[in-house]
């Protein structure tokens, strides 16, 4: 707004906004200040903020304790897993929708946003059934499987509204230069649909990574992605503050920073471009 | 534009996706819906008998279930309600000239990037734990007694910590769709002797309309199956306190192996979340189209 603001009106919301920012922050600050503390310091009275003796050793025991490296592994592998085969089957599907609208294109858009609005729960038993009958419980590719089916809705949609920017002009100039269609996609079209789907790419791997119904009832020791190693440390056993924070703040310390980095496209793309 | 041939192939292409979703959506429900009419528990080995609606009879009549709905309606409704208002407070405010807005930005948006069990699991052993949670050291240091969430108020401090993870969800969204309001607007009514209420009620908010809509649909889809937040913090209790349908339905088919109550239980969750979502994209398609 390009209004004018006396500098006390700017003062007084700069303070509100960075006191209020401060408390919604405040518990992941805690946490991450907490996985440095020694187990009684965690649970010292007086709280201690930062004069408390700093230590690592959280983060040894973690790590030597309850094999962390798998478990980070297996949510890399499963939300960069289905997040790329659901691009390998959303990216046609959303061009064609795009760049060859059909009668019917807003028909199938929307009944696959109603997918959506199906519980899982609702399906849990036959997977479930199904998975233990073919030995996919507690296994990676199950939960790629599961969570590329789950998210390919909001693939697709994402997809699309990138790729409906993409003017249709600039094809037919192609055409009529006699391109292609294979060489329209490769040279037209590509470049300019990259950044749309970087963009879905990076949503749907924090979508995927954070996802906490299948992955907390299809998984145990083997495929257990790091939503479902944290909830191992639901049961409380005497002094572990310290090392369920070292725990979290590895979790989630990386979708942290991807997430920070994605906050324009997490608007558009989380909203399927209905705001900008 | 588009020739016979293309749209063959366009159909081709679109083929792939559609024909997933649709194998997702009738295969497994398909299922369910059968598993639904039979005797069948996992720890009782034998004939699965169909019993025709007694599975549906069974969980429909159990007093769980009617707590287990009012829980799901409760905790949707409160986290909508928290989430929208708070929203539009922090995207006004934040919308306002300040100092360090994009710093303020990464605080707020923050929480939404946690995954659920870790959230959770801060904020009941962390925060509200009534001996070493921090709520608890301040009530003390009040000289109050500490409270003890999780078991005196499940439910709300439920919708604390879901409704704590959806505001950034909310402000961001909110605050993108002010930052689009045409500043002209305000001004012409301001010199018109708009006051500041009038100019909030009647340009802001109509403006908003079509955002809120979206924060509204995009949550209650999330917000109707939240599981995790109840696994670790209360398992769905005290008793039922704090059962909502999807975890009645999950510890009816995986805690006790039930596989036809629980069959029953999800089919009934699925009549609900579409009389829902029937409502809701009627709201949305009116409110997208223009």
């Amino acid at each position: 707004m390009a209004r004018n603001v006396t500098p006390a009106r700017k003062a007084t919301v700069t303070v509100l906004a960075w006191g209020i920012g401060f408390l919604i922050f405040f518990p992941i600050l805690w946490t991450v200040l907490t996985s440095f503390k020694s187990e009684g310091d965690a649970v010292a009275i007086p709280p201690v903020f930062l004069n408390f003796h700093w230590t690592l050793e959280n983060y040894a025991i973690v790590n030597q304790r309850s094999d962390y490296l798998l478990h980070f592994w297996n949510s890399i592998v499963i939300s960069f897993g289905s997040t790329f085969l659901g691009l390998v089957i959303a990216i046609p599907a959303a061009w064609a929708m795009a760049f060859v609208p059909g009668r019917r294109t807003k028909d199938v858009l929307m009944w696959m946003l109603s997918t959506k609005m199906m519980p899982s729960v609702g399906v849990l038993i036959p997977i479930y059934l199904l998975f233990r009958n073919t030995g996919l419980l507690d296994t990676r590719i199950g939960l790629v499987i599961v969570l590329t089916l789950i998210d390919l809705p909001i693939i697709v949609w994402m997809l699309y509204t990138y790729f409906k920017e993409i003017p249709g002009e600039i094809l037919e100039a192609a055409r009529m230069d006699g391109a292609t269609l294979r060489s329209e996609i490769l040279y037209v079209l590509t470049p300019m649909a990259v950044p749309g789907i970087a963009s879905t790419l990076l949503l749907n791997v924090i979508l995927a990574w954070n996802e906490a119904f299948w992955t907390l009832n299809l998984t145990a020791a083997n495929a257990a992605p790091l939503t479902a190693f944290i909830a191992s440390y639901s049961s409380p056993e005497g002094l572990f503050y310290a090392k369920l924070s070292a725990a979290s703040t590895m979790a989630i310390a990386p979708i942290l920073i991807l997430g920070w980095f994605s906050q324009k496209q997490l608007v558009r793309g989380l909203t399927f471009g209905a705001v900008k | 534009m588009a020739t016979q041939h293309s749209r063959a192939a366009a159909r081709l292409m679109i083929s792939p996706a559609v024909v997933l979703l649709l194998g997702w959506m009738i295969i497994p429900l398909a299922m369910t819906i059968y598993f639904s009419f039979l005797n069948y528990n996992l720890l009782h080995p034998g004939p699965h008998n169909f019993i025709g609606f007694r599975n549906y009879y069974y969980f429909l009549t159990d007093p769980s279930f009617t707590t287990a709905l009012w829980n799901t309606i409760v905790l949707v409704l409160g986290v909508l309600l928290i989430t929208t208002v708070g929203g539009v407070l922090l995207a006004l405010l934040l919308d306002q000239p300040m100092w360090g807005q994009g710093i303020v930005r990464v605080l707020v948006i923050a929480p939404f990037f946690v995954m659920p069990t870790v959230s959770a699991l801060v904020w009941k052993n962390m925060f509200m734990n009534p001996v070493n949670g921090l709520f608890a050291y301040f009530a003390h240091s009040l000289g109050l007694q500490p409270f003890d969430f999780l078991s005196q108020a499940p439910l709300f401090s439920i919708i604390l910590i879901v409704a704590w993870q959806w505001l950034p969800f909310a402000t961001l969204i909110l605050l993108t769709a002010l930052q689009s309001l045409d500043s002209e607007q305000m001004e012409a009514a301001e010199m018109d002797g708009a006051s500041a209420i009038s100019r909030f009620l009647f340009i802001t908010i109509p403006h908003l309309t079509r955002s809120i809509t979206v924060v509204i649909l995009i949550q209650t889809i999330f917000l109707l199956s939240v599981f995790a937040e109840i696994l670790v913090t209360t398992n769905g209790g005290p008793g039922t306190a704090s059962t909502n349908l999807t975890y009645l339905v999950y510890g009816q088919s995986l805690l006790q192996y039930d596989v036809g109550g629980g069959s029953a239980g999800g089919i009934v969750a699925v009549i609900l979340a579409n009389i829902v979502a029937i409502f809701l994209m009627r709201m949305i398609g009116k409110n997208l189209e223009g």
